[in-house]
């Protein structure tokens, strides 16, 4: 292609970060130095040009030596990816975590979300900038939630240099997080995993049974435990097996959607194009959500073996997990567990001596909420904005790289493992006709012990609470976080299960159960919520982009207000909201209404 | 040997719109069928040269079965579908969307869009006197064309038409996210320094004349754009023997303007700098 | 850095004329101007030559080899098509009997490998280049073989950079290549081409390896090109004047053709020759006959019955042999034996190579009339000249474009001042000359010309407007043929098969401006973007990419004479010297430089160039000459 480059060069730095990556440039026209051959001889067009889905990962290499992505830096990586520049800054403008600007080398994010916001992170914030000063050399940003809710409020310390440091300040004071953010090295490690799973040990637990009982690092102490006794079981089963074990075990997805895994496996396994690919989606990023998270520190091998039953039964060799950007902990884990497992023959080439081969590439997403939306994560991955695709087609006709593709979330994919372990008919048993199974719960805010739980599906939400140890003055509880919907303190009768919260006109979404007390002023709350749909709107479609900012807007005015005060606002609230609901392209503007919608009807939030 | 391709047959397939049965055939959009059918469906981001983007979502229709409204302009019309164009869902939809672009954005020079603003009742100004607009300048980095973008509705269609679906060149994309997305070069830069060669074939696909010739702009500040003293003519570019058919866009015997007709199997509407813009020579007449 | 505007031009309104060369032009009428000219011809008859414009329309082109045949008796009528792709017009005729590229646009967007050679179409056919795009996005493949890697080359699969003027040995290298590796269409070659042994035989000492020491290009990058070309079930061969500009200009077309022969890439769908044409109706110039050796629909003068055809049109004798063409007429003017030119539309003083030598010769001619919207280099030679309407926007008509595409032009503009159109212009000469022509419009010079033409027989003026232009041939007004050419040779049935096509056996000529240690540098020609040709068209808008003229050198010879950018340098060659700025590009390699014509009155690039003509078609060596770059004593650096 004829790309066309400034005159910015890249530092040696730069230059190292990319190559760290891609290795050196083959040829002057990459950017290495000139060569007689070259100007003889000149190699490009379709291999040049699919290396396309190297920009997220290179854009990261630089970000994570540098801190920022500057113009040489990005010339230079699109020179060795055949990328034009402004596509690259397109998609390098779309990830909060990146910057184009120049800024401090260490990046302080600080979770300003509900759950934080709830222990007082807007105090916290202040308190770390007012200790830091100016030119302390750390950058401070609010950030949407970063997944530790168990742990509120939050922050996030990200050093860029060789290696990029990172460390984990929850619950954080203004001290410890200044110190994470000062010196991460030398901060104080972050609790196990199994901190956050108060039933751990329980002999009960199916998802959550070897968190905090196994060494998340050690492949024997997985298989001490248990594992890859699902995979051998699914060669035994074939493809064709495992599939209808799935189906038959009525497992739905669970990342909010709640779709039959079984019919999307069979759907992508039955299409006639090749490759398939399966994709793991792990990038947790609805507010209040953090059971993948706590999965993927505490059993990071069981993703791993679920991932290669999904992939051996849709007729997948290769695999994507799209990791948070923000989840540190967890991307170490599944490295290194991915790394051993390569080495013990549970991937790449002949896995279990079976003539089936199968790999997995770790993708991390760069603070964009809307990547979790199945399409929009496809587009993330490929070296795009990560903006959401129309459907149809579907992903399991063209997906990723337009090929067929089975997307689960990693709760989803977990549930493979007991369902070929203890048989379609026994996982059947465990919860309701309609939703079966057992079901991972974030429950958080106003409670004793806040953490992820595992119950049957069919628990109701107050025995959740209990089992969490509400807390007194009980005003909301928010069910399915950001995207979901408030209920009343009392409608804690409702059955956990997806038929009854739909029967209840709320949803189960990915699990939330945030409790909100009577001293959280719920009009901020919303005002919240509302920003942050406005923050991640990727801004493709006019009713998200534009209604995103009429909903705060609106929001902000009747912040004080009650009554007939509030009164056409909320009409217009209504009007947007519905459009919003009935034309956004995806479920990020479809559902940034619900909850607000909830809080007026439900709560009475502004009567 | 490979003889002429006749193209394969291509199925019809049956399906009603707002009750009545029509036949398309097999891969046409729901606005194609709907178009044929004679049904007046607002559209700003469907270029009859690109892909569809369905960004705007102006053009949303209820499709029996379909949670959500479904886009016409992408959506493939399948047998058996139930189509309604004009129901009070959809016509909700269409009159929100109008009044939040028309709230945030310069619809001033966007053909239609105060016929539909009237049609569907829309009151922009609902959302009030603070409500956020994109507060754009024009950039006026070179004498051929100005990006005005504050009457950018961000319908990704330059962007398609300077990336791969045309020009290849890729000066431009979309950058930033949400309500802060712009249409940008690398860095924000100027777009003299760009990858930009200047074909305007992005100005060409412009629903809102964010982009326009710089006469033109010109001309609209100085009060003397006139497009009913306007005459157009197709005629052959004079430059290299491609071939390529202008339409010039003459206005008290100046060219003021160059097009070229979409569907002509030489340009499909695409022009390069010299053609879009090489014409002073002939009005250098003093 | 400076943006550096060329020399802007102004519309010519009124005739003008002077009594003699020393004077300055005087504002005149119509009347005294036309007289004046019809006087000057008039006493040349038999001396007589008229350079047609390949710019102006078809009807134009028409009416005016009309005029040179008819009222001046003469077949010396040509056009500057010479300057550049006459070789192609001649290679293909000599092998299909047509000199049109055989494919359309659209084939390319459905082909499966593309070969750019010589040619940067994505500067110089930026709207072709659209049609190569979709074809490489749509899965075709594409090489480009160019000495530059070029905007058009960095989309390549493959870029060879080439020696200048070694495509022969790389054609022959290619197409030996596929002889031995079993890849030829022997079904093709049996059925449809002749002179095959002799071929093999000619290109068997062309290995790989001396491909490779001739040309430069390694020989893996070669092979690959000739097996992916083969093994192509469809590929298209593009080129520009690259191929064409050299003094062996025809033999380099003929030995590509030779390879389209081999693999039986010609006369399908998807498959073909396409050269791409540089000016907008270089094409319809010589479809009309705008050229010495064709009467209009490419008819040839040495046939009697053609002759005895158009005789009896136009009541009227032909001179039963060619004329002279563009070249041979600027020889014949310093022979003396022609004294008097009519010139339309036409820049020579500046379009020629070795221009020099051409403004010389035309001094020396007894009478230059020149028509044309400005006052050129060329018309500042002239005697009287007449002010013309600009083809594409003020004059009703059609043109063909390289895919034969005959489209309607249409007057959008009234002309300024008292310009007239060309077509009324020449018939008011040949009124004053004793021919009295009637032409209503552009249309009855188009039926007159569709009455003797059976290539454009079916193109009604109802029909080009129904269709948006239709490609020749068209013999019938109810069809339309396929959109490539000699579909005959696929025929099972010899008789409709035809004439078979003869591979060109055509011999390595390297370039006749040799490089020594004088003249180190080899020097190449193109165009860029934004401009064109002598850039009297488009030298007037404000284009934001235009930087004036530079000599481009790569990087390695811009530190080894230790010049940066922007500053001049003296370029000499064995013909002229100019001083011309810096510019690196890494798309060079050392010993090869680059400009353009674009900026004759800033940098007279013509002065360099050699005027080494092809011995078929009469074009010059544009692409290959040979200079040196010299520091000048002070450095001045333009900003």
């Amino acid at each position: 292609m004829d790309l066309h480059f400034g005159d910015s060069k890249p530092t040696d730095d730069e230059r190292a970060a990319v190559d760290a990556l891609l290795g050196p440039p083959e040829s002057s026209w990459e950017g290495a130095d000139r060569s007689d051959a070259d100007l003889r001889w000149a190699r490009g067009g379709r291999e040049a040009r699919d290396r396309r889905d190297l920009l997220l990962p290179g854009l990261h290499a630089i970000n994570d030596r540098i801190g920022w992505i500057s113009e040489g830096a990005l010339d230079y990586l699109c020179r060795r990816l055949t990328v034009p520049p402004s596509e690259a800054y397109g998609v390098a403008t779309f990830y909060a975590m990146f910057s184009v600007k120049p800024r401090p080398a260490t990046v302080l994010h600080v979770c300003t979300d509900l759950a934080c916001a709830a222990a007082g992170a807007s105090e916290l914030c202040a308190g770390i900038e007012a200790r830091l000063g100016l030119g302390s050399g750390v950058s401070v940003e609010r950030s949407p939630c970063l997944g530790l809710c168990e742990r509120a409020p939050a922050a996030l310390a990200i050093k860029a240099g060789d290696p990029v440091r990172t460390a984990v300040s929850a619950p954080a004071t203004v001290h410890d997080a200044v110190l994470a953010a000062s010196a991460p090295d030398s901060a104080p490690e972050e609790p196990a995993a199994a901190m956050a799973v108060p039933q751990a040990g329980d002999p009960s637990l199916v998802l959550l049974r070897r968190v905090g009982l196994v060494d998340p690092s050690s492949l024997d102490d997985y298989r001490a435990h248990g594992g890859y006794t699902a995979l051998r079981r699914a060669f035994e089963l074939g493809p064709a097996g495992v599939i209808r074990e799935v189906t038959d075990s009525g497992l739905v997805g669970r990342g909010g959607a709640a779709f039959p895994t079984g019919r999307k496996w069979q759907a992508t396994a039955s299409q006639p194009d090749h490759p398939h690919y399966v994709v793991c989606n792990a990038d947790e990023s609805e507010p209040g959500t953090f059971k993948d998270r706590v999965l993927m520190e505490g059993d990071p091998y069981a993703l791993v073996e679920a991932m290669t039953i999904a992939a051996y039964a849709t007729g997948a060799h290769k695999g994507y997990l799209y990791l948070r950007g923000e989840y540190p902990r967890a991307l170490g884990r599944l490295e290194h567990a991915l790394a051993q497992a390569r080495a013990r023959g549970f991937l790449r080439d002949d896995i279990l001596g079976q003539g089936y081969a199968f790999d997995i590439e770790i993708r991390r997403g760069a603070g964009a909420y809307i990547c979790g939306e199945e399409t929009a994560l496809f587009n993330s991955i490929e070296g795009y904005r990560g903006e959401p695709r129309s459907k149809p087609p579907f992903p399991v006709e063209k997906g990723l790289f337009g090929k067929p593709t089975v997307e689960n979330n990693v709760e989803t994919l977990v549930n493979v493992l007991p369902i070929l372990t203890m048989g379609a008919p026994a996982y059947a048993a465990i919860g309701t006709d309609r939703s079966t199974g057992p079901k991972l719960f974030c429950v958080s805010g106003s409670v004793e012990r806040p953490g992820i739980y595992e119950l049957p599906f069919g628990a109701t939400l107050g025995e959740l609470l209990e089992l969490a140890g509400v807390r007194d003055g009980l005003r909301a509880v928010l069910l399915g976080g950001a995207a979901g919907g408030f209920v009343r303190p009392d409608e804690l009768d409702i059955p956990l299960t997806f038929e009854g919260t739909r029967e209840a006109g709320t949803t189960l979404g990915s699990g939330v159960v945030m409790a909100f007390d009577d001293t959280v002023p719920l009009p901020r709350l919303l005002l919240r919520i509302a920003e942050f749909f406005r923050d991640e709107s990727c801004g493709q479609c006019v009713p998200c982009r534009v209604g995103t900012v009429r909903q705060e807007e609106a929001l902000h005015r009747i912040v004080q207000r009650t009554g007939a005060a509030a009164a056409d606002d909320i009409a217009l609230l209504r009007e947007v909201g519905r459009a919003m609901r009935d034309a956004s392209i995806c479920g990020l503007g479809q559902t940034a209404w619900n909850a607000v919608e909830s809080a007026i009807d439900r709560l009475g939030a502004y009567e | 040997m490979t003889v002429v391709p006749l193209g394969i047959p291509r199925r019809l397939l049956e399906f009603t719109i707002d009750g009545e049965p029509v036949r398309t055939t097999e891969g046409s959009t729901i606005l194609d069928a709907c178009r044929a059918a004679g049904k007046d469906i607002p559209t700003l981001c469907e270029g009859d040269t690109l892909r569809p983007k369905n960004a705007c979502r102006v053009c949303v229709v209820e499709v029996e079965g379909s949670r959500t409204l479904v886009p016409s302009c992408s959506r493939k019309a399948e047998a058996g579908m139930e189509v309604k164009t004009d129901t009070e869902r959809a016509r909700h939809s269409r009159k929100i969307v109008l009044e939040l672009l028309a709230s945030s954005v310069d619809l001033s020079t966007t053909p239609h869009v105060a016929g539909w603003i009237k049609e569907y009742e829309a009151k922009p100004d609902r959302f009030g006197p603070d409500a956020a607009r994109l507060n754009e300048e024009p950039r006026i980095d070179n004498e051929l064309y100005v990006r005005d973008y504050d009457k950018c509705i961000l319908c990704y269609k330059c962007v398609d038409a300077c990336g791969d679906q045309w020009q290849n060149s890729f000066a431009i994309s979309v950058a930033g996210r949400g309500f802060d997305a712009r249409i940008a070069v690398e860095h924000d830069a100027p777009l003299t320094d760009s990858a930009c060669v200047y074909c305007g074939n992005c100005i060409e696909v412009c629903p809102t004349g964010a982009l326009s010739f710089k006469s033109e702009f010109d001309m609209r500040a100085a009060g003397t754009w006139d497009e009913s003293a306007q005459t157009e003519t197709t005629t052959v570019c004079a430059y290299c023997g491609v071939g390529c058919n202008l339409t010039l866009h003459v206005q008290d015997n100046e060219i003021v303007k160059v097009t070229s007709p979409h569907d002509n199997p030489v340009t499909h509407g695409n022009l390069c700098i010299k053609g879009r813009f090489g014409y002073q020579h002939v009005q250098n007449r003093d | 850095m400076r943006k550096r505007q060329p020399k802007n031009y102004t519309r010519l309104t009124h005739p003008l004329v002077r009594d003699s060369r020393d004077e300055p032009f005087r504002q005149a009428t119509w009347e005294e101007a036309l007289t004046r000219a019809a006087e000057g011809l008039a006493r040349n008859r038999g001396a007589f030559g008229m350079f047609s414009c390949a710019r102006a329309t078809n009807e134009m082109n028409y009416v005016a080899q009309k005029f040179a045949r008819v009222v001046m008796g003469t077949n010396n009528v040509d056009s500057c098509n010479r300057t550049c792709h006459a070789p192609s017009v001649a290679g293909l005729s000599a092998a299909f009997g047509s000199g049109g590229g055989t494919s359309s646009y659209e084939e390319i967007e459905h082909t499966d490998v593309i070969v750019m050679w010589g040619s940067n179409a994505r500067f110089a056919h930026p709207i072709f280049f659209q049609h190569v795009l979709k074809g490489i996005r749509g899965g075709a493949r594409m090489y480009a073989v160019d000495p530059r890697r070029t905007s058009t080359a960095e989309w390549a699969e493959s870029w060879m950079g080439l020696n200048v003027g070694t495509d022969i040995p790389m054609a022959h290298a290619i197409g030996r290549e596929i002889i031995h590796a079993g890849l030829a269409n022997e079904a093709f070659i049996e059925r449809a081409t002749s002179g095959f042994e002799e071929y093999k035989a000619l290109v068997e000492p062309w290995t790989l390896s001396l491909a490779e020491k001739v040309t430069g290009v390694p020989a893996a990058a070669i092979r690959e090109l000739a097996h992916a070309y083969a093994r192509a079930e469809r590929a298209q061969l593009c080129w520009t004047l690259g191929i064409t500009e050299h003094h062996n200009g025809t033999d380099n077309v003929r030995a590509l053709i030779n390879l389209s022969l081999l693999t039986g890439h010609v006369g399908r769908y998807g498959s073909g020759l396409q050269p791409l044409r540089g000016q907008n109706n270089v094409q319809g110039g010589g479809d009309m006959g705008a050229i010495p050796n064709r009467l209009p629909g490419f008819q040839d003068i040495l046939d009697p019955d053609t002759r005895l055809k158009f005789e009896s049109a136009w009541d009227t004798v032909i001179q039963p042999h060619y004329g002279l063409n563009l070249t041979e007429m600027f020889e014949a003017m310093e022979e003396g034996t022609l004294k008097a030119v009519y010139c339309i539309g036409e820049n020579p003083a500046q379009s020629e190579a070795d221009s020099e030598q051409a403004v010389r010769r035309m001094r020396q001619l007894d009478f230059l009339v020149v028509q044309d919207i400005f006052l050129t280099r060329t018309a500042e030679l002239a005697d009287v000249i007449l002010p013309a309407t600009a083809g594409w926007a003020e004059t009703d008509g059609t043109t063909t474009n390289s895919e034969r595409r005959v489209q309607r032009v249409r007057r959008a503009v009234t002309p300024p001042g008292e310009a007239r159109e060309d077509i009324d212009i020449i018939c008011e000469l040949a009124a004053r000359l004793g021919h009295d022509w009637k032409y209503a419009d552009a249309e009855a010079v188009w039926n007159e010309l569709r009455s003797v033409s059976p290539d454009h027989y079916g193109m009604t003026y109802d029909r080009l407007e129904e269709h948006q232009g239709i490609q020749w041939p068209c013999p019938s007004t109810d069809e339309l043929e396929p959109t490539y050419l000699h579909g005959r040779l696929w025929e099972k049935d010899p008789a409709a098969r035809g004439m078979p096509a003869p591979f060109g056996l055509v011999q390595h000529d390297p370039p006749v401006d040799l490089t020594d240690e004088e003249y180190p540098i080899r020097l190449t020609t193109g165009r860029r973007l934004d401009s064109y040709n002598t850039g009297v068209q488009s030298g007037s808008f404000a284009s934001p990419l235009r930087r004036g003229e530079y000599v481009e050198l790569c990087p390695e010879d811009a530190e080894r004479y230790g010049v940066v950018v922007g500053e001049e340098v003296q370029v000499t060659s064995r013909r002229g010297s100019v001083v011309a700025p810096v510019w690196v590009d890494t798309a060079l390699r050392p010993g090869l430089a680059f400009m353009t014509m674009h900026f004759p009155d800033e940098v007279d690039t013509n002065q360099l160039t050699i005027e080494a003509n092809c011995p078929i078609a009469g074009t010059a060596e544009f692409k290959a000459s040979a200079i040196r770059i010299e520091k000048l004593p002070v450095a001045t650096i333009v900003r």
